[in-house]
C-alpha cells in the first residue's frame, strides 16, 4: 500500500467522523484533533475505522505516537502490508 | 407534538412511521419530528390502533398540537381515541396484561396526578407541576376538551389574582411560543432553546458549587490492563468509568437525582443521566442513557456509541430528550480544568468533569505525581445542601478508587 493510499483511507475514515471538514487543507504537521476537534470517542472511533480498513491494531500505548497527519501514515505505513 | 424539553416550543413533523390501522405499543416509534435540537424519533406510549393521522408530514406545529389519534383495543373508531402528541392516556380493559404503567419510566419527570380521564398534554402537566396548579381545577379548552399549556397558565394567573400572595416559583417559567419569528435557522433555534433553558435556571435555582480532586491512577490503571485484553473495538473509554461512578454515588445520596416540581424536591428512583453531547454545528443535546446505575461498563460503552452516533446523525428518541434526571458534562478532552455547570431544569444536579491530567499529589508525607481529575457538583440549594453535595463527591472518589468493582 503506498502512502497515497494510505492517505487516501486516512481521508475516508475522518470524513466520516468530521463530515464538515476540509481535509484537503489538513497541514501534515498539525495536530489532526484538535484542528478538527475530534474529542476522544470520535478518536476511538477514528481508530476502529482504521482498523477496519487496514486491519491494524492500534495499542493504546501507541496513541502518543498519532498526533500528526504525517505521525500516522509513517507509523500505518510501517504496518501496512 | 410533544415537548421534548422544556425549551421546546413547536416542531416540525417529518415522516410517520405507521399508518391508520397499524398495531402500536409501548416504545413504538411512530414518527420523526424536526425540533430545534435536531431530528427526533417519537414513541409511542400507548397501546392500541393507529386511528388518524392529523398532522402531515412538512407541517411545523406547536407543541401540543394533535398529531394523530390512537384507539384502544376494542374501542369504536374515532370518538374516544387517545390523542398523540398532545398524550392522554385511556385505556379500555381489554384484559390484555397488567394495567399498571411500568413504574420506572415515567415518560415525563413531574409528578402524576391520579388518572381521573384528566386529557392533558404533558407541557400542560409539568407546568401545572411547577406551577402547584390542581389540574382538576382546570378548564380544558384543547380538542376533546383537553387542557393545554394556555389552560394552565390562565388558572394559574388567575389563582396569583385571586390570593395576590408572593408569587410562586416563577412568574412564568416557559417564554411564550406564539410570538417567534419565521426563522428557522438550525443553530439560531438551538442557541435560543439552550438561552431559555438556562436563563430559567440562573433566574429561579440558587446554585451551589463544591468540586474536589480525584486521584485517578489506580481507575487508569486498571483501565489500561482492561483495554489491552480487548480488541480495539471493544476499548473503554475513562469516561464510561466516570459515568458509572457517578451513578453509583447517586445512588448513595438520591437527593442529587430528581426534579425541584411543586415547591418541593422529587428525587426519582430510576438514575436517567443525561450526558451532555457537543454537535459538530455548535450547541448541545443531553439524551438520557436509561437506568445508567443498572448498565454495566460494556452496555455503558455500547449506550454511549449508540447515543453519539445519533446524536451527530441526529436521530434521538423523544424519551431520550425528556427523561434524564441528572446531568454530566465532561469537558475534559478541551483541556478544561474544571466544569462550574449551570442546572438542567427542572433537574437539581449536575456533574462537571474537567481532564485528567498529571499534578502534584501529597500523599503520607510525600509528594508524587498522579493523573488527577477534578470534579464538581453544580446543585439547587433548595433541594440538598452543602453536606449532601459533600457526600456525594466523597462516594464518586471512592467508586473511582475501586473501578473494577463498578
Amino acid at each position: 500500500m503506498t502512502e497515497a493510499q494510505i492517505k487516501e483511507t486516512l481521508f475516508k475514515v475522518l470524513g466520516r467522523i468530521a463530515p464538515e471538514a476540509h481535509l484537503d487543507k489538513l497541514a501534515p504537521d498539525a495536530n489532526v484533533r484538535e484542528t478538527l476537534d475530534i474529542d476522544s470517542f470520535d478518536y476511538l472511533q477514528f481508530l476502529i475505522g482504521l482498523n477496519e480498513e487496514l486491519g491494524i491494531e492500534i495499542p493504546e500505548a501507541d496513541y502518543g505516537q498519532l498526533t500528526t497527519l504525517a505521525d500516522l501514515i509513517r507509523y500505518l505505513s510501517a504496518r501496512v502490508g | 407534538m410533544p415537548s421534548l424539553g422544556a425549551d421546546m416550543r413547536a416542531g416540525t413533523l417529518i415522516a410517520w412511521k405507521v399508518k391508520p390501522g397499524d398495531r402500536v405499543k409501548r416504545g413504538d416509534i411512530i414518527a420523526e419530528v424536526e425540533t430545534e435540537k435536531g431530528l427526533v424519533e417519537v414513541e409511542v406510549f400507548e397501546e392500541g390502533v393507529v386511528d388518524q393521522i392529523l398532522v402531515q408530514p412538512g407541517e411545523k406545529v406547536p407543541v401540543e398540537t394533535v398529531l394523530a389519534t390512537i384507539r384502544s383495543e376494542g374501542m369504536p373508531v374515532t370518538p374516544a381515541a387517545t390523542v398523540v402528541g398532545a398524550a392522554v392516556k385511556e385505556r379500555a380493559p381489554t384484559g390484555a396484561g397488567p394495567e399498571a404503567r411500568p413504574s420506572l419510566e415515567a415518560p415525563h419527570p413531574p409528578s402524576q396526578p391520579p388518572e381521573r380521564r384528566i386529557r392533558v398534554s404533558p407541557l400542560a402537566r409539568k407546568l401545572a407541576a411547577e406551577l402547584g396548579i390542581d389540574l382538576s381545577t382546570v378548564q380544558g379548552t384543547g380538542p376533546h376538551g383537553a387542557i393545554e399549556r394556555a389552560d394552565v397558565e390562565r388558572a394559574a394567573a388567575k389563582r396569583l389574582a385571586e390570593k395576590a400572595p408572593t408569587p410562586p416559583v416563577s412568574e412564568k417559567p416557559i417564554p411564550p411560543m406564539r410570538e417567534k419569528p419565521a426563522a428557522t435557522e438550525f443553530q439560531v433555534g438551538m442557541r435560543r432553546a439552550i438561552a431559555a433553558a438556562m436563563a430559567r435556571s440562573n433566574r429561579e435555582i440558587p446554585h451551589y458549587y463544591l468540586e474536589t480532586r480525584i486521584d485517578m491512577s489506580r481507575a487508569l490503571h486498571w483501565l489500561e490492563a482492561e483495554n489491552q485484553k480487548r480488541p480495539i473495538k471493544e476499548r473503554l473509554l475513562p469516561v464510561v468509568l466516570l459515568i458509572k461512578a457517578v451513578a453509583r454515588a447517586l445512588g448513595d445520596v438520591p437527593e442529587l437525582n430528581g426534579y425541584w416540581i411543586d415547591d418541593r424536591l422529587q428525587p426519582q428512583e430510576a438514575i436517567h443521566i443525561g450526558f451532555a453531547i457537543s454537535l459538530r454545528q455548535g450547541g448541545l443535546v443531553v439524551p438520557a442513557i436509561h437506568h445508567t446505575d443498572l448498565k454495566s461498563l460494556d452496555e455503558l460503552m455500547e449506550a454511549l456509541r449508540d447515543l453519539i452516533t445519533r446524536v451527530r446523525a441526529g436521530r434521538l428518541r423523544s424519551s431520550e430528550m425528556t427523561d434524564a434526571t441528572v446531568t454530566l458534562t465532561n469537558l475534559g478532552d478541551l483541556g478544561v480544568e474544571k466544569v462550574y455547570g449551570v442546572i438542567y431544569p427542572p433537574q437539581v444536579a449536575l456533574i462537571g468533569f474537567g481532564k485528567i491530567a498529571e499534578q502534584p499529589w501529597a500523599e503520607n508525607g510525600m509528594i508524587g505525581i498522579r493523573p488527577v481529575l477534578t470534579a464538581t457538583l453544580a446543585a439547587d440549594h433548595r433541594a440538598t445542601d452543602g453536606h449532601q453535595g459533600g457526600r456525594f463527591l466523597e462516594a464518586l472518589n471512592r467508586y473511582l478508587q475501586e473501578v473494577a468493582k463498578l
